[in-house]
């Protein structure tokens, strides 16, 4: 099958997938018990004709079918309808979006420029000193949870004074020049990114040495080294290549998450970011809100495994596409 | 999905005897064995080896420091160990919390006290306390929360839940994905076709979404076991379906095994051939992946009772008593103690990689990447 031709079949197959995940993540944030206007309701001073209005707005007095309906025939057309606070999701999806994808993007590039060297070295040096500190660092990475890191990083900073608590602005951001707001968010970037990064490193270096050591014992690699080649070109040339296929895999699961893979590290640490945004919404039930959101992250994880794939299929022709 | 490759099946039967002794003979496993042993046994005793019971508050100890424990007498000798009360003060200019040591009367530090009555286990009827001091003195070795609540008893029973809540997982998904996976490789077809979409549909909803959507469904006014049986079955029905896929690739590759294509041209019928030969030789998968999905249970556990959805006050769980530390981070350098949880946290979920590498390394040799 040619490339063109899966890469179609795939985003097909992925239809009737969004429309399942759709109806069940409506159906879940229906039957949860929150009533988006208890403020309203438990505040005498709003008529009842006030809230009536705001039902209506929201469509709330209707059954939840028809509301799904109504939701679901906009959304194709590219209208995602407006939050519970007035203003049309789409803005404020894009407004919280563009912080965390910047979180994300800069976790992603310092995770793999570190973790893929890092791994290399300790798989060319393997049993020395060095890998063993990798070893216990990437064992102690992949079991650290986010929120401590975060805690822990925070205390640092409270500690030194060096690095601003939570937030992505300074309270003087708006009356900075360009130049000093770039560097007042990178000031605020810093904990954050440094929580994401070390959390996913570690993972991404054993992979990376884990799958180097085995190609590394293949036939090949000792063929190459038999007949004179330097060791660089043994590495870098035969084995890593080889060795890249399930560092792939990974990427496209990195990819996945670049919008919502974060929610918890911007919950604790005060990111303005979409994930945070999500949760929030979901526990005023802002429904127009978090179906975007969650129909977002859901297209993100099939686009990523999707990337994943077309990547595989494109670096190992061994892999068939059927 | 169609490029992904499934886990290759190579290691037949492993003795339980070699598991044991590759367990045993690693030295990093077997810290991490003890240590976990020690994290349980705290959890089952928790009610003996602490000085106040998880409901215990104390409304003048509201975020009280840690107690300080001193060794010398007045003079500077050489003491046994005591305590003093310590009263509240707010400072009139600053309006900061302070606390001041009473130091004309001296508590000494007990062992194995009388002081409130509790059911060992739930079963023996008991009052005895590993230490204590006499009240109105409270000995808080991590200080006490906002509600004058010890920390360092509620870590004890935090970990009763935090630390169950895994197992209790692990035996709701993994008999689900085992099953589910099973029956979509062995019918084929369409079947397998819709069971497998299914999955996917399930696994595409970012998990943490996925998890508050179903947390924020349970009703509010539910009593506190009901409520972490639901968080326990929330928690599993994320997880089985990765489970789920993985065993059905299984099911497929293996029933084209020879043994399993003799088992069926002696007649064997199909689903019984499934059950007798295909699926234990999915044991192996299964029980490291059960190794390594504990700590993505208790992870989600705390990731969600953080966040105010999971366990709720005035039961405490290691994820509800991090969220004074989210709540207050202005507080971190002062009350250090509040991250306590989550360095319980990451020291169980360390002990539970260790033990899975090992595990993983013993039972499937070609799985073990070169170490």
């Amino acid at each position: 099958m040619s490339l063109p031709i899966y890469i179609l079949k795939r985003c097909l197959q992925a239809v009737p997938l969004l429309f399942m995940i759709s109806i069940m993540a409506f159906t879940l944030l229906k039957i949860a018990p929150i009533d988006p206007l208890a403020s309203m309701r438990a505040n005498p001073s709003v008529s009842q004709a006030a809230i009536k209005a705001e039902e209506e707005r929201l469509g709330l007095n209707k059954p939840a079918p028809v509301q799904y309906m109504i939701w679901a025939s906009s959304a194709i057309t590219g209208n995602l309808g407006m939050c519970t606070a007035g203003d049309p999701v789409l803005n404020r999806l894009a407004a919280h979006a563009g912080n965390t994808l910047m979180l994300n993007i800069i976790s992603l590039i310092c995770t793999w420029a570190i973790a893929l060297p890092a791994g290399i070295y300790a798989a060319i040096h393997r049993g020395k000193i060095v890998d063993k500190i990798f070893g216990v660092l990437a064992a102690m990475g992949m079991s650290m949870p986010t929120f401590l890191l975060s805690f822990l990083l925070l205390m640092v900073a409270l500690a030194t004074g060096l690095f601003p608590i939570g937030g992505l602005t300074s309270a003087n951001y708006n009356e900075l020049d360009d130049w000093h707001k770039v560097l007042d968010m990178a000031h605020h970037l810093i904990i954050p990114v440094t929580v994401l990064t070390c959390v996913s490193m570690a993972g991404i270096q054993r992979q990376v040495r884990s799958n180097l050591l085995d190609v590394l014992r293949a036939d090949y690699v000792r063929t190459a080294r038999a007949k004179g080649l330097p060791e660089n070109t043994v590495i870098y040339k035969h084995a890593l290549r080889n060795a890249i296929n399930p560092l792939i895999t990974l990427l496209g699961f990195e990819f996945a998450g670049l919008l919502s893979g974060a929610a918890l590290t911007e919950m604790v640490l005060a990111y303005p970011g979409l994930g945070r945004l999500t949760l929030e919404g979901m526990l005023t039930k802002d429904m127009n809100l978090v179906m975007a959101s969650m129909m977002l992250g859901a297209i993100m994880l099939i686009a990523g495994n999707l990337f994943a794939d077309i990547l595989l299929k494109i670096t190992d022709p061994r892999i068939t596409t059927d | 999905m169609a490029a992904t490759a499934t886990p290759q099946v190579t290691s037949t039967r492993v003795s339980q005897r070699t598991v044991i002794q590759g367990l045993l003979r690693d030295r990093v496993a077997f810290s991490a064995l003890i240590v976990l042993a020690i994290l349980y046994l705290s959890a089952a005793f928790a009610d003996l080896l602490t000085p106040y019971s998880m409901e215990f508050n104390d409304p003048t100890y509201g975020n009280a420091p840690a107690a300080i424990i001193h060794w010398q007498d007045d003079q500077g000798r050489p003491a046994a160990p005591y305590v003093y009360q310590v009263r509240q003060e707010n400072d009139p200019a600053t309006f900061r919390q302070t606390f001041r040591e009473l130091t004309e009367v001296k508590y000494p530090l007990k062992l194995l006290v009388h002081a409130e009555s509790y059911k060992l286990l739930g079963l023996i009827p008991m009052d005895l306390h590993l230490f204590g001091v006499d009240a109105p003195a409270r000995i808080n070795l991590l200080g006490a929360d906002m509600n004058g609540r010890d920390n360092f008893s509620r870590l004890f029973f935090g970990a009763q839940k935090s630390l169950t809540i895994g197992f209790l997982g692990l035996l709701i998904a993994f008999p689900i994905g085992i099953v589910y996976g099973g029956i979509s490789g062995y019918l084929g077809g369409w079947a397998d076709n819709l069971m497998m979409r299914f999955a996917e549909a399930v696994m595409s909803i970012p998990s943490l979404y996925l998890l508050i959507g179903l947390a924020a469904v349970l009703p509010l006014g539910m009593s506190s076991s009901e409520r972490f049986a639901l968080i326990t079955v929330i928690l599993s029905f994320i997880s089985w379906p990765g489970l789920a896929r993985v065993i059905r690739g299984m099911v497929l590759s293996i029933r084209e095994e020879e043994f399993v294509q003799a088992a069926k041209s002696l007649g064997m019928p199909e689903l019984q051939n499934i059950i007798k030969h295909v699926i234990p030789q999915t044991a192996s998968y299964v029980i490291i992946a059960a190794t390594m999905q504990v700590p993505s249970f208790i992870l989600a556990e705390s990731g969600l009772s953080l966040i105010g959805l999971g366990i709720q006050q005035p039961d405490a769980s290691w994820g509800n008593m991090l969220k004074f530390a989210m709540d207050q981070p202005n507080e971190l350098l002062a009350q250090p103690w509040l991250i306590a949880p989550g360095v319980l946290i990451f020291i169980t979920i360390l002990c539970y990689n260790c033990v899975g590498d090992v595990l993983r390394d013993v039972l499937d040799p070609k799985l073990a990447g070169g170490r």
